[in-house]
Formats: C-alpha cells, sequence, structure tokens
C-alpha cells in the first residue's frame, strides 16, 4: 500500500498542489478571494453551465446509442463479433488530435452527412455529442455488457414462465440487476466528457469551451495562473464527488449477483427482430464508430505507391531528426515501460484493496480505490505544469529526464490495471492463502503459487489495457519537456502542424499506424478474455 | 534516454519503478532508447554540457550542431517545451531553478512578458552588429537576440481565385469588401499565434480603436473563425494540400508568407508553380529571440551558442527547417523560399512594448465582439 500512495503523492498529488498554490498565493499570502472573484464571472458561468450540460447530453445519448449494443455483445454470438470488440475500443485509446481530424471528415464540409443530405454539423454542439459517443461507446458496451453477459438468462425466462410479459420480465429482473452496472458506466462516461478537452477544442470550434478547455488557455496561453488554480479547484471538487458517487455504484454492483459463465449465455440471434436489433446495432457502430477510422486509411493512402508511408521512413525537412517511423519505436518503448510501471503500482493497489477490513483503516483504503481515478479527471496542463515546479530539485529532478513520459502515462494506466485485478483478486479465496502459509510458504511463496497462477490472465488484460492507453496517451506527454523522442501522437500533432502535403499525409499514415497497433493489442487482449472462460474480471 | 538518469536518482520508489520498467523493457531496449540527445553529461558549472530549451517547431539539420559541437567542444542538448506559448510561459514558472542555459523561439508578441518576468540575464551576442538594424531590441540591456522572423500573411487559393475571374485582395481593406465575402478563415487570437498575429496586424494598420471597426465589418463580411492553424490551414483553407481532401471552400486563410514554399516543397511530385500565393499588404511581422535564461548553470556555455544561432551556418540552415527568414545581412535565403514565398515587402510591425501593454485587453475585446 505504502508504495502506490507513494506514487501518487509524488507524482500526482504533490505537483497538482503546487501548481494550485502558485496560483494561489501572491507573496506568501493565500489569496481565497480569488475563488469568489473567479466564479463570479459571467464568461466563467457560462463555462461552468455549457461544461456541465454537454456531459449530461453525451452521457444520455452515449447510453442510447451504446446499451443495445451492449446487449447485442452480451447475448448474441455472431461471426466476427470478438474484432469487432476489440475495434469498438480503439476510439476509447486514440488521440483525440486525431480523432478530431477523423469526424470533421464524417460531420464537417464534404462529408458524408453533407453529401447525402447537405447536413454539416462541425462547429455545432451535436459534433460533440457525437464524438463523445464514439469515444465513450466502449466504456459502456464493456462495463454494461460484461455484466449483461454473465447474468443467468434462465433468471428473467423463470419469470415468463410465471407469465410476465418480456418488458415486465426485463424490468423487473434484469434491469435491477443491471442497473448499478448502467450507473457505474454512465458516471465513468459523465467524468469523461465532464473533463473533455480535444474533442471540444477542435470540433466545437472556439465558441464552446469547457472547464478543461478553460484551464488550459489559462495556464498555458494566458498564463493567468490564479484563475486556472480556482478552475482546477473546482474541477477536482467535481470529479471528487463523481468518482464518490462512483465507488458506492461499483461497491454495490460487487454483492450479491449470482453469476454465470458469459460464453454460456450468448447465442445466435433468432427471429426477425433479433436479426433486426443486430443490424441496427452493426449499422450503429460502422456510421459512428468505423466510418469516421477509415477516412484516417482512406486518406493516408491517398498517394500512389503507398507514398506517405514510404515518406515516413526517409529523413526529409528534418522536422524531427529521425524518420517519422522512429516515433513508432518510441511510443512502444514509451508504452512498455508505462506499462511495468502501471501494472507495478496497480497490482499493489488492488492486492492492497482485496484485504475486506472493516473500520476506519478499511474505509481508508476504499477511499484510495477511488482516488487512484482522480488523474482521470485531472487536467493534463495542470499535471504537466506541477510537474515542472514540483519535481525540480534532487533527488527528483526528473523535469527533462525520459521517465518523465511514461510516469505520466501510468498515472492514467493505473485505474484501468486496477479496475481489472481487483475483482480477480478479491475472487481467490483467502483461505488457500492461509492454508500455503501454514503449510510453511513464505508471504512471496504464497503470492507466486497461490495468487499469481489465478490472477495471470487478468495480469495479461490489464497489461494490454494500460499498454493501449498508454501508447494513445497526448495530453500529458506533450505537456513534458524532452529531449526529441516524440511518441506517436506528438508527431502526428506536429506533422499537422505543418503546411504541405507529405506533412499532411504522413500525418495519417502515422494515425493509421497509431489505430492499427491499439487496435492489434486490443484483439490479443480480447483473445485473452474469451480465453479466460470462468475467471472473472473487471471492466472499468 | 540513458539508464544515467534513473542510476542517479536517489528515492526509493523511483528505484523500484525504475528498476521494475527495466526489467520489464530488458535492458538492451532501454539503453538502445535513443542514445543521442539526452542526459548524457554532467551539469554542474564549467560543464561541457549546454543545453537549449525551446517550443516544438525548433528544427535544424544535424550536421550544423555537430560541427558547433566539435568547434565548440560543448555538447548541446535540446529539450522541446510544447508550442510556442507553452514554452514562454514553462520557462518563467522555472526562472528561479530553469531546465537549460538558453532559451530560444519568445516571440514579440510575448517578449515583454518574458522580460517583465527577468527570464533572461544580458548578453550581447558576438556578431549581433550583423544583425539587421530593424530586428533589434532592448539595446540598452541587450537581454535578448532576434534569431529569425516570419510573417503572418492571408494566403490565397490561386485556382479558386483564377477560376472565379476575382482579383486577388492585396490589403486589410480589401477583405472587407463585398467581394470577399464568406472567402476567409482565420484563427482565435486567445489560442494560436497567427490568429494574435493577424490581430495585431489590424491593431498596426488602424490603430488602438479603430480595428475594433474593422473587425465588425470583418465579421458582417462572413470572416470564419476556427480555433487553431491546423483547422484552418488544413480543414477550411481550399489552396492548401490538406484543405483540398478535407473539402475546404474557404480560399483566403491567415497563415504564414512561408506556407507556400513549403506546398512546393513537400510536395511529390514538386509542381512548378506554388498552388497558393501570399496577399501582400496583409502581413504582420514576426520575430524569434533567444536569451540566456537567468540562473543559467552553464552561461558560458550559452554564450557559445547563443553566438552559434547569430552565426551565418545556423541562420542559413533555418529556413527550410523552420520555415522562417534569417535575420542576419547577407544570409542567403534558399532559392524556394525566393521562388515561391519570398518575405514581405511592408509588413505591419508593432513595438513589443505596445504590444504588451493591450495584448490581453485587445484580445478580451476581440473574443467579445467575434467570437459571441
Amino acid at each position: 500500500m505504502a508504495v502506490p500512495v507513494a506514487f501518487f503523492g509524488v507524482f500526482f498529488a504533490y505537483p497538482v498542489a503546487a501548481i494550485t498554490a502558485r496560483g494561489l498565493k501572491a507573496d506568501g499570502v493565500w489569496r481565497f478571494g480569488r475563488i469568489a472573484d473567479v466564479l463570479g464571472q459571467s464568461d466563467i458561468r457560462h463555462v461552468l453551465w455549457f461544461t456541465t450540460w454537454q456531459a449530461l447530453a453525451s452521457t444520455a445519448l452515449t447510453l442510447l446509442v451504446a446499451l443495445p449494443g451492449a446487449y447485442v455483445f452480451a447475448r448474441f454470438e455472431f461471426r466476427g463479433k470478438q474484432i469487432l470488440r476489440a475495434v469498438v475500443t480503439v476510439p476509447f485509446v486514440l488521440p483525440t488530435v486525431v480523432v478530431g481530424t477523423a469526424f470533421l471528415a464524417l460531420l464537417g464540409r464534404g462529408g458524408l452527412l453533407d453529401e447525402l443530405w447537405g447536413v454539416r454539423l462541425d462547429t455545432t454542439v451535436w459534433a460533440i455529442l457525437l464524438a463523445h459517443v464514439f469515444f465513450n461507446y466502449a466504456v459502456v458496451v464493456r462495463t454494461v455488457g460484461g455484466l449483461w453477459s454473465q447474468l443467468d438468462p434462465r433468471q428473467e425466462e423463470a419469470a415468463r414462465v410465471l407469465g410476465a410479459s418480456p418488458f415486465a420480465a426485463w424490468r423487473r429482473v434484469t434491469l435491477p440487476a443491471l442497473g448499478p452496472a448502467v450507473a457505474a458506466a454512465a458516471l465513468m462516461v459523465f467524468l469523461f466528457t465532464f473533463t473533455s478537452f480535444g474533442v471540444v477544442q477542435i470540433l466545437g470550434g472556439p465558441t464552446f469551451s469547457t472547464l478543461e478547455v478553460e484551464i488550459y488557455r489559462q495556464t498555458s496561453e494566458i498564463f493567468d495562473l490564479s484563475t486556472a488554480a480556482v478552475l482546477t479547484l473546482v474541477q477536482f471538487a467535481a470529479v471528487g464527488a463523481i468518482l464518490a458517487v462512483h465507488a458506492r455504484t461499483v461497491r454495490r454492483r460487487e454483492t450479491a449477483l449470482r453469476l454465470v459463465d458469459a460464453g454460456a449465455t450468448a447465442r445466435r440471434p433468432r427471429g426477425a427482430g433479433q436479426w433486426a436489433l443486430l443490424a441496427g446495432v452493426l449499422g450503429s457502430i460502422a456510421v459512428l464508430l468505423v466510418l469516421p477510422l477509415a477516412v484516417l486509411v482512406e486518406r493516408s493512402l491517398d498517394a500512389p505507391g503507398f507514398g506517405y508511408y514510404k515518406a515516413l521512413t526517409r529523413n526529409e525537412g528534418s522536422l524531427f531528426l529521425v524518420p517519422p517511423i522512429d516515433a513508432v519505436g518510441n511510443s512502444l518503448r514509451y508504452a512498455f515501460a508505462a506499462t511495468a510501471i502501471a501494472l507495478l503500482i496497480g497490482g499493489l493497489a488492488a492486492a492492497a484493496l482485496t484485504r475486506r477490513d472493516t473500520g476506519r483503516l478499511g474505509r481508508l483504503v476504499r477511499g484510495f480505490d477511488a482516488l487512484l481515478m482522480l488523474p482521470l479527471g485531472v487536467s493534463a496542463v495542470t499535471v504537466g505544469f506541477g510537474f515542472l515546479i514540483a519535481l525540480d530539485e534532487p533527488p527528483l529532478d526528473l523535469r527533462s529526464s525520459w521517465i518523465l513520459v511514461p510516469l505520466a502515462q501510468a498515472l492514467v494506466g493505473v485505474p484501468f490495471v486496477v479496475r481489472t485485478m481487483l475483482p480477480v483478486l478479491r475472487a481467490v479465496d483467502g483461505r488457500l492463502r492461509e492454508a500455503a502459509a501454514v503449510l510453511g510458504a513464505s508471504p512471496w511463496r504464497v503470492w507466486r503459487e497461490v495468487d499469481l497462477p489465478m490472477v495471470r490472465r487478468a495480469l495479461l488484460i490489464a497489461a494490454g489495457f494500460a499498454f493501449a492507453v498508454s501508447l494513445g496517451e497526448f495530453g500529458a506527454t506533450v505537456f513534458i519537456a524532452r529531449p526529441d523522442n516524440p511518441t506517436l501522437p506528438v508527431a502526428v500533432a506536429r506533422l499537422l502542424g505543418r503546411a504541405g502535403d507529405l506533412n499532411y499525409g504522413q500525418a495519417m499514415a502515422l494515425s493509421t499506424i497509431l489505430m492499427l497497433v491499439c487496435a492489434v493489442a486490443l484483439l490479443v487482449l480480447e483473445r485473452l478474455r474469451t480465453d479466460l472462460r470462468s475467471d472473472r474480471t473487471g471492466e472499468f | 534516454m540513458s539508464t544515467r538518469s534513473a542510476k542517479s536518482a536517489k528515492s526509493n520508489i523511483f528505484r523500484i519503478t525504475a528498476v521494475v520498467a527495466a526489467g520489464g523493457l530488458g535492458l538492451a531496449a532501454l539503453s538502445a532508447c535513443g542514445s543521442s540527445d539526452s542526459g548524457s553529461g554532467d551539469e554542474g558549472s564549467g560543464s561541457k554540457t549546454v543545453t537549449l530549451v525551446s517550443h516544438d517547431s525548433f528544427a535544424y539539420t544535424k550536421d550544423v550542431l555537430k560541427a558547433f559541437e566539435k568547434e565548440s567542444g560543448y555538447k548541446v542538448r535540446v529539450l522541446k517545451d510544447g508550442d510556442a506559448g507553452q514554452a514562454v510561459n514553462k520557462a518563467i514558472l522555472t526562472k528561479g531553478n530553469p531546465q537549460g542555459d538558453v532559451f530560444f523561439g519568445v516571440d514579440n508578441t510575448l517578449l515583454s512578458r518574458a522580460l517583465d518576468n527577468g527570464l533572461f540575464q544580458s548578453y550581447e551576442a558576438e556578431g549581433a552588429d550583423g544583425i539587421q538594424a530593424r530586428y533589434r531590441v532592448d539595446q540598452d540591456k541587450h537581454r535578448v537576440t532576434p534569431i529569425d522572423s516570419g510573417d503572418i500573411c492571408v494566403n490565397y487559393d490561386k485556382a479558386w481565385f483564377s477560376e472565379h475571374k476575382l482579383a486577388v485582395p492585396t490589403s486589410f481593406d480589401d477583405l472587407v469588401k463585398p467581394a470577399y465575402k464568406d472567402l476567409l478563415v482565420t484563427e482565435n487570437a486567445s489560442t494560436s499565434s497567427p490568429g494574435l498575429g493577424f490581430l495585431l496586424g489590424t491593431a498596426a494598420e488602424y490603430g488602438d480603436k479603430g480595428w475594433e471597426g474593422y473587425w465588425k465589418k470583418l465579421k458582417a463580411n462572413g470572416v470564419k473563425v476556427v480555433d487553431g492553424w491546423e483547422q484552418a490551414y488544413n480543414e477550411e483553407f481550399s489552396g492548401s494540400a490538406g484543405g483540398k481532401k478535407a473539402k475546404g471552400d474557404r480560399p483566403l486563410v491567415v497563415s504564414y508568407a512561408s506556407s507556400p514554399p513549403a506546398e512546393v516543397i513537400y510536395a511529390d511530385p514538386k509542381p512548378k508553380t506554388a498552388p497558393t500565393g501570399v496577399a501582400e499588404g496583409t502581413c504582420f511581422r514576426q520575430v524569434e529571440y533567444a536569451g540566456l535564461l537567468s540562473n543559467a548553470k552553464n552561461s558560458k556555455g550559452g554564450k557559445a551558442l547563443i553566438d552559434f544561432l547569430v552565426g551565418k551556418q545556423f541562420q542559413e540552415d533555418m529556413p527550410l527547417n523552420m520555415f522562417v527568414y534569417p535575420v542576419i545581412e547577407g544570409a542567403k535565403v534558399p532559392d524556394a523560399f525566393t521562388q515561391y514565398g519570398p518575405a514581405a515587402a511592408n509588413p505591419e510591425t508593432l513595438d513589443p512594448a505596445r504590444i504588451a501593454d493591450n495584448r490581453d485587453e485587445w484580445v478580451k475585446t476581440w473574443t467579445s465582439l467575434v467570437l459571441k
């Protein structure tokens, strides 16, 4: 427990506190009056209002689109399901620079909607909402679908036999069991959309601003640290509240459900209605998720003979000192390091959280569970600038060290590791450990021979997720000064920042490569997951 | 990215994570992680490593920097610290304990923020007398040295204008004429540096109050504002490579004078003429400076590096790497530049002090005038 706490203390809490304090303190005096000042401005209140309502609307829309998807993935067996499950997760780990470009191609001028019906949604709030659905579809499908697939369909069938209508059976039997999972997914989507940054900036145009965008502008462009600090505190409070509620629903979800093997509940669709549902879900995935990705691929191939891909291997124009393709290697190395860190920290945290102590210590430990998620809800610019002023003295002068990049990525990866590992670790029968200990095994040996074999698969899945998330991580990476070893998302952003056909094409080609690497990682994960059968792994 | 930085850390937590990271990776992979620029060498005073902090657009030819290293005996470490604004802000935040010795990339729109915050110490570069007089600033204290200049100008789509048989605009005044209604896309002045440059250009042309009236007319004439240069140039503008694919429908965009040469240089096959041009009379001049950071650990090395930055070799290396123009007399500019995108003849300029006094207020006014 001490290690994860220290990790979050040093690499998250301390930097964030340092930059916030810098903003709120002038000449050694705290200026809490600034809070009222800032919150009194009508601009800021407008930002707060927009942040909240777009997050609510995005969450509702995501649930509306993704819940049928969750059902289809949970209950139906169809060809290509594994691949499709990986595909719908790709957007979740893609950097927003890439997605913004893809989405403009769908909703903007000359996009599909424009060509079919002459409708353009770019710079409207609809573009933001739809992109949020695109990003968070997987959250709902994985969280709700994961549980749904493990609910015993016989319970619903029993209700039908007893005379309940299909709807009544669903409402009275399945929905209550599913409720906490839906609530947990909704809260996660709300969290991600409440703190949305890239999507709002790229698709919304300058007229829309969320809290996170405003923090970025105040810190990075306007350099008004005190306003940024106040906004950071506001966002912190909001995210903390969301996470507290989330922690409660998750705990409710983990109790008192009779679950069955997911493999046994899915079957081929029957009847026109079910086929239509399947077709509808596949259609919505095709339009909302696959199409934007396909546009990127199409544009990356828009030069004869894979011209853009070939250009990636040349060292021309020296925007980077190395051929852009080297960014792939950089990204992989960083992601490996980040995964190792996330596994260590997340694994230790999950192990500590497994102890079902009651009393104050137990409650404290469970509170830490929620705290681990905080980095997902805190602005990357805050963390990045915080690193700069907090980690500047030996022994922790890490400011320009390469390790800062995987550390920042690991902050985002840890929550996923914990979420995946926790249910599995909790399912390990404590008596097994006790028996081993009684027979003379050291704690290390108990862990190695009892826990490890049972959680190995879950560990791999956690690693896969941490890896994919690290690959796509853009925010914190871009705010860290480093010698020139750009990661894939950073390289894409820089190529997009330059005029000229080859730069644009190479950005598209690199995005496609990033997408493929993520997709492969996620597909391997799917394989593992379906092999798992009897094991239970958590979802975020 | 050597393992040295990992070894030097004292903290336990860090050591554990580093060891695990190394274990997970294989040490071989780790040490292969770009053995070139980072962390090698000591950082004490009189050290042989000199660190340059810059923004993400900083680029150079490897051999040119190698030549400096060979000649001076210093090893150069380059840190890229975000976009231009971020890099400056971060440098100010860390000025008590800077990340490097020299900072390059503060431009005239942010210069006073850097100077007022005491970011730099005085140093007059050797060879500073070769810098063209119009670029010189801070002549009494010599805290910064101009390194490059560029022009922010309206670019036009040649094909569109010839197809529509419309004359190309040649002044700010033209842009508000009915003939050019709904043709221009620009960037948010509060978040984008070309966006801000264009606003400052209009302020220079029409004066402290006059620019507001101009922007009212521009808005009435259908100017479109997007958040960043990338969206404006790659998505909305009809003349750029990206914009063509995105079916951009604005034939006028606020970009750089060096964008047309980039459209040629980064095309394959290369066209005979640039597909885009620069609307003369709509330009604002941007100058980038370098300075020796206050509290620099290796100030001697830093001075040598600044001398090198205004040296002829680096000055002539810049254009094709960063798409900017040299500032010293007699530096040669590549043919592609003179051919496809000559520097503006009479760009608008503003005194950095005047920018400092007004920038925040102007941007605020502009935001409520144009965006709300």
